[in-house]
């Protein structure tokens, strides 16, 4: 049981992560019909600078707090990945708006590729310990159930986020100019809204996500390297799938469905395979699930909205 | 009544082998209805694409209220003061009755990312302005029973109303109709009649595309006949009805007829 309630835990603090990055997947997909698969190394690049101005303070800054370090970090990887997710779209996508689907497909795995290799040659191959920003001493708030103050933080903020997000998008002039953006730009910008703005605002949006996404992600494991994004790009992308593609509440729902699954699939693996595979192999089953949820609700879970391109 | 509000001065466009708009010249005056009408594919649509900056025209140009109009960008456009509807309803699905009029009116709120992370007093304020308004343009086409409706719950011929309330929601000088009467019943089609009056009447100058030729006939000050593109005819209803060339557009044996 305790067992169970621990592996709960740890789901929802995965799930957490991946609905932040499903967001990000699920809004551009909503509003451009496009699968960003770059979107990712937007994660990567987000740790990877949050893990640089942490070590420069560090070493420049010894006596400096923690969680002071953490918000000066975020302070600056969140408007860097935004800046990254406007240049992306602006250079990359928004000349191929018009091109047949492929195109901006295969732009964005290119667009992967180069942000992991100028990550790699900035940062090298190598595995970067983040630096520790809570403190160590797991939380135990149930008997044998253990919860790191990390993990706390990461399940605050994401739906905090979250909320904010779904604020935002539902309560707001731009909000409401994103929806319609999304239902049908020519619609759109004929009663008067600069869609090119709203588009560049939701890779802005998805991108400052990612960032945080980043720097949880980074927290929880204590590793960062330039090819981090891709594992948690591919599961977020999963996530926004089984929720239903550029539905917001099903990025969310889809994230911490594949967080519980993947994590309590890995805790009870050995003993539903009769120790034949063991946890390294709980990838598995976000991908079974998502092959199972597509063949029974090819729309997802919560159901796809996609624009209407007419 | 004879101030000019739009010139459009030889507009042409084509797409691929097919002239859509021959050198269209018209004018409109400032508070009149004025009617747009011709066969199926004499370029009406067109036009109104061309206008709205959907389309960039091969040739020629429109002058708005004393300035040129940008071309290819609809935004600009709407915030020059010219609002349109669809022939095919477009309005966007997802959204309440409500909510499709406040998208119209986004070009008065401030709704740039830092205005609503930052949000104050000031913001609130107009957001209430704004849904406050939106009511009243539901109300002023006779739909504010439904305003929490989603639009595509809605009756056709509602559907057709929200799309005027959202086009005037963007507080335009020209208000462009592409045929708001296809598909209405004759009550509907007279209450439709009534709504554009009252438009008129409040100040709003009315570009009608309708095939309705009684409505046009009944409701326009000035009427122009297009046919494969061309204008073939620009006057007051009675005497566009004897055209020859207009009744040979509709009736006779089309294009190569004498």
């Amino acid at each position: 049981m305790e067992n169970l309630l621990q592996q709960i835990v740890n789901g929802l603090v995965v799930g957490s992560v991946y609905a932040l990055v499903a967001l990000g997947y699920t809004m551009v997909y909503g509003i451009l019909g496009l699968i960003n698969f770059a979107h990712g190394d937007v994660l990567m690049v987000g740790a990877l600078v949050a893990l640089q101005v942490a070590t420069l303070l560090h070493k420049f800054w010894p006596g400096l707090h923690p969680l002071l370090i953490l918000a000066i970090s975020l302070g600056v990887a969140i408007p860097v990945c935004m800046l990254l997710g406007y240049v992306m779209e602006r250079t990359a996508y928004r000349r191929l708006r018009n091109a047949p689907r492929l195109a901006p497909l295969i732009t964005a795995i290119g667009v992967s590729f180069l942000l992991q290799t100028v990550a790699m040659i900035i940062w090298g191959r190598n595995y970067h310990s983040f630096p520790p920003l809570f403190p160590t001493i797991p939380l135990e708030p149930f008997p044998g159930v253990f919860i790191t103050p990390v993990q706390v933080t990461i399940l605050v903020a994401s739906a905090t986020l979250m909320v904010a997000l779904i604020m935002l998008v539902n309560r707001t002039p731009l909000g409401r100019a994103m929806r319609a953006t999304a239902e049908n730009h020519r619609v759109a910008s004929l009663m008067g809204v600069d869609t090119n703005k709203i588009i560049s605002t939701t890779f802005i949006l998805g991108s400052g996500l990612a960032a945080v996404a980043g720097v949880m992600h980074a927290s929880n494991y204590g590793v960062a390297h330039y090819s981090m994004g891709f594992l948690p790009g591919l599961k977020a992308f999963t996530a926004a799938v089984l929720g239903g593609i550029g539905n917001l509440g099903g990025a969310m729902v889809g994230g911490i469905v594949l967080g519980l699954v993947e994590t309590i699939g890995a805790g009870y693996i050995e003993q539903l395979s009769f120790g034949l595979l063991n946890s390294s192999y709980q990838d598995i089953f976000a991908f079974v699930i998502l092959g199972i949820v597509l063949i029974f609700r090819p729309t997802g879970l919560l159901g796809e909205r996609v624009s209407d391109r007419a | 009544m004879s101030i000019t509000l739009l010139e459009a001065q030889s507009i042409s466009k084509r797409f691929g082998g097919i002239q859509a708009l021959a050198e269209v010249s018209l004018t409109i005056r400032k508070g009149e209805i004025y009617g747009l009408i011709g066969p199926n594919g004499a370029g009406k649509t067109s036009f109104f694409n061309v206008l709205t900056g959907a389309y960039t025209p091969d040739g020629g140009e429109f002058v708005f209220a004393g300035s040129e109009l940008p071309t290819g960008k609809p935004h600009e456009v709407v915030a020059r003061g010219i609002a349109r509807t669809f022939q095919n309803i477009r309005l966007f699905r997802e959204m309440t009755a409500l909510e499709n009029v406040m998208a119209g009116h986004h070009l008065r709120s401030d709704s740039t990312l830092w205005g609503i992370l930052l949000q104050n007093r000031h913001m609130r304020e107009e957001e209430r302005l704004i849904t406050e308004r939106a009511y009243e343009m539901l109300r002023y086409v006779g739909i504010e029973r439904f305003a929490n409706t989603l639009s595509r719950n809605l009756s056709y011929g509602d559907q057709r109303r929200l799309e005027i309330a959202r086009a005037l929601a963007t507080e335009p000088q020209l208000l462009a109709l592409d045929e708001p009467a296809a598909g209405m019943n004759a009550t509907e089609t007279a209450q439709l009649r009534t709504l554009i009056e009252t438009i008129r009447h409040d100040g709003v100058t009315v570009l009608l595309i309708e095939h309705d030729v009684k409505l046009v006939m009944g409701l326009c000050d000035r009427v122009a006949v297009l046919d494969f593109g061309k204008k073939i005819a620009e006057d007051v209803p009675a005497v566009v009805q004897r055209d020859a060339a207009v009744i040979e557009a509709y009736l006779g044996g089309g294009h190569h007829a004498h």
